[in-house]
């Protein structure tokens, strides 16, 4: 049997959807037990939440203060804590993820498998290496436990109901005084988020600005979508960090994607690899953008996307 | 602060188009471009330049690896920093037996940060800082875009999902830098030349008396399922066309 521990990733009392993606992988392991850990100042909301999703048996509900900005270094000995028992220990790929498992892992003398996007079995799963361009199956050692992140761009969120029990622990632990939270600067944005959008539109350095990027984001509004961008448009402060698609971005998987102005870099390419529909505009007919564009359009974008957006709300 | 300590990789150069052998035992490396890790070189300038503002004294570039490496380490040199230390091994090195040896070198050097790549671009683990700070029991700032430093705190920035936070940590600590830090410099010829005299000691990983770690084992290497190249429309009529066909307008 497999009996896992996902660390749940939340802010403002919401669950975020990567957790019900972890929950969609760790149930591909054969015979799972899953349970989900929420630490939080106070994690009521959150908690019942997790107990909402379909396959998860227990959450456990670690409520502290210190818990307030889930920092890896409060986090990680809190893991450790509880860890006993466990023969996984998944974590969702994404910055919160990629920061604390790793921690963890080093905590309990294991190395970790980071971004499964396909698990064989208990301890054999499938990952992306050097940008994407190899996959290879790795096996963990049997006799220890497996920490990992999960690549929730390979999974879908779990459907149906769950009801899980819910359990409050307080376990002790060294807490550190050295790392101290200062402020998080959120993008604030009342579009789609990028990672859940089922479309998302993306610009690169072609839109040449701050303003001129601002066709993208009403082209977005108009299709409901969410706003990505290259690596080169977020270098050039067009907009910011948290828009980036790619190796070093976000990983996304929406049903459509629409890039523009990008001329398709491998670690640009590596974070839409799962997208259902890529849309490329582009004036270079040799981008290599529209190797992997399911559908391509050459021209200048200044005046396609406004064309585009025209069509659309006709 | 006295000591800075950098982390730099070797890795297939990230232009290169990197291919999976047909036998499946691993990726195509022969002949193939090798650089310093995009993310350590990040790492190194940021060093220089706290170095160069007075507020360091001496910058040490770490590799670990098989004896190549040490041409990655002479660049590193020829960038500014003021000596190397090549760690031998022939064996793949994963993140924890890499952090321990980090760890190991901190036993020797006392440094007051160690900066490092937010991930190597070959496995794409991201894990070496974060291991590193667990086992000195130290803060970790990973994806670094911003590092301020006012005698033993530093205040980091961080790329994270939502936006950018900022984290103040006590001395010492483990930074590991995104690709907004900043723009590493060029090495410069004369720069080469002196490099060449600058100290670069060898030690055997297994003399280091560290714990090799159970490895993951990497069991088959395949090439990504690919994409299919899709249709040409000639006008956004077109373009219309085929989103609607498709049901996803
Ligand atoms: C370690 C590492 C990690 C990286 N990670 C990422 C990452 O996560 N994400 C990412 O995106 N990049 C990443 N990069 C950068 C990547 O290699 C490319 O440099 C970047 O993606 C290029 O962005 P771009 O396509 O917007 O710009 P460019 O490559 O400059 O392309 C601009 C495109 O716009 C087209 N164009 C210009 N004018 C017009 C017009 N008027 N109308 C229509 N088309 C026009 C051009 O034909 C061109 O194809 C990374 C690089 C490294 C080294
Ligand atoms: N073999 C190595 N030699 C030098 N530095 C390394 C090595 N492995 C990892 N690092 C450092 O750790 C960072 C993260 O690596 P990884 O955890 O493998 O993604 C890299 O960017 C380097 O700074």
């Amino acid at each position: 049997m497999s009996k896992i521990l996902l660390i749940a990733e939340h802010a403002n009392g919401e669950l975020n959807s990567s957790t019900a993606k972890c929950v969609a992988c760790a149930a591909d392991l054969p015979d799972a037990e899953i349970h989900v850990v929420v630490f939080a100042e106070n994690g009521e909301s959150v908690a019942a939440q997790a107990a909402a999703l379909a396959s998860v048996v227990s959450v456990i509900r670690i409520d502290n203060p210190a818990n307030a900005h889930q920092l890896a270094v409060i986090v990680a000995p809190q893991i450790v804590a509880i860890a006993d028992g466990y023969t996984h220990i998944f974590g969702p790929s994404t910055t919160f993820g990629r920061d604390l498992m790793p921690r963890v892992a080093a905590l309990l003398g294991v190395n970790q498998i980071s971004d499964i996007m396909e698990v064989q079995n208990e301890y054999r799963f499938k990952r992306l290496i050097y940008a994407g361009n190899a996959v290879v199956t790795v096996e963990a050692p049997a006799d220890k436990v497996v920490i990992a992140t999960v690549r929730v761009a390979s999974y879908r969120v779990v459907t149906g109901d769950g009801s899980a029990t819910i359990q409050t622990l307080a376990p002790e632990f060294m807490m550190p005084e050295h790392t101290r939270f200062i402020e998080l600067k959120a993008g604030k944005s009342d579009r789609p988020d990028l990672q859940t959008a089922a479309k998302v539109v993306s610009g690169g350095r072609a839109l040449g600005s701050a303003e001129n990027f601002k066709i993208i984001f009403s082209l977005a509004d108009v299709l409901g979508a969410g706003v990505g961008a290259s690596r080169a448009a977020v270098d050039a402060g067009y907009v910011s960090n948290e828009m980036q698609v790619g190796q070093t971005g976000k990983i996304i998987a929406p049903e459509l994607y629409i890039a523009i102005g990008i001329s398709g870099a491998i670690q640009h390419l590596t974070g839409i690899k799962d997208a259902g529909t890529i849309v490329a505009i582009n004036k270079d007919p040799d981008a290599p953008i529209f190797e992997v564009a399911d559908i391509g359009l050459v021209g200048d974008l200044f005046t396609l996307v406004p064309e585009f957006q025209a069509a659309l709300s006709n | 602060m006295d000591k800075i300590l950098v982390g730099l990789k070797r890795v297939v150069d990230y232009n290169v188009r990197v291919r999976v052998k047909s036998d499946g035992s691993g990726v195509e490396t022969d002949g193939v471009k090798m650089s310093i890790n995009p993310f350590d070189e990040i790492a190194l300038e940021e060093a220089l330049r706290i170095k160069e503002r007075g507020d360091a004294n001496e910058v040490i570039v770490v590799s670990i690896g098989n004896n190549d490496a040490q041409q990655q380490l002479r660049t590193g040199l020829a960038m500014g920093a003021d000596r190397a230390i090549l760690v031998e091994t022939a064996n793949h090195v994963d993140s924890l037996t890499g952090a321990r040896v980090f760890k190991a070198l901190i036993d020797r050097e006392n440094p007051d940060l160690v900066i490092l790549g937010k991930q190597a671009i070959d496995d794409d683990n991201s894990q070496t800082g974060q291991m590193l700070a667990a086992l000195w029991n130290r803060p970790q700032a990973t994806f670094a875009s911003n590092l301020s430093i006012v005698g033993q705190k530093a205040t980091v920035t961080r790329e994270v999902d939502v936006g950018l936070e900022i984290v103040e940590v006590d001395l010492p600590a483990v930074i590991t830098v995104d690709l907004r830090m900043n723009e590493p410099r060029y090495v410069k010829l004369p720069d080469i030349m002196k490099a060449k005299k600058k100290p670069l000691d060898q030690v055997l990983l297994g003399d280091l008396n560290i714990e090799e770690a159970t490895g993951i084992k990497q069991v088959v290497f395949e090439p990504p399922s690919e994409r299919q190249k899709g249709a040409m429309v000639d006008d956004v009529a077109g373009l219309v066309a085929a989103l609607k066909d498709k049901g996803l307008i």
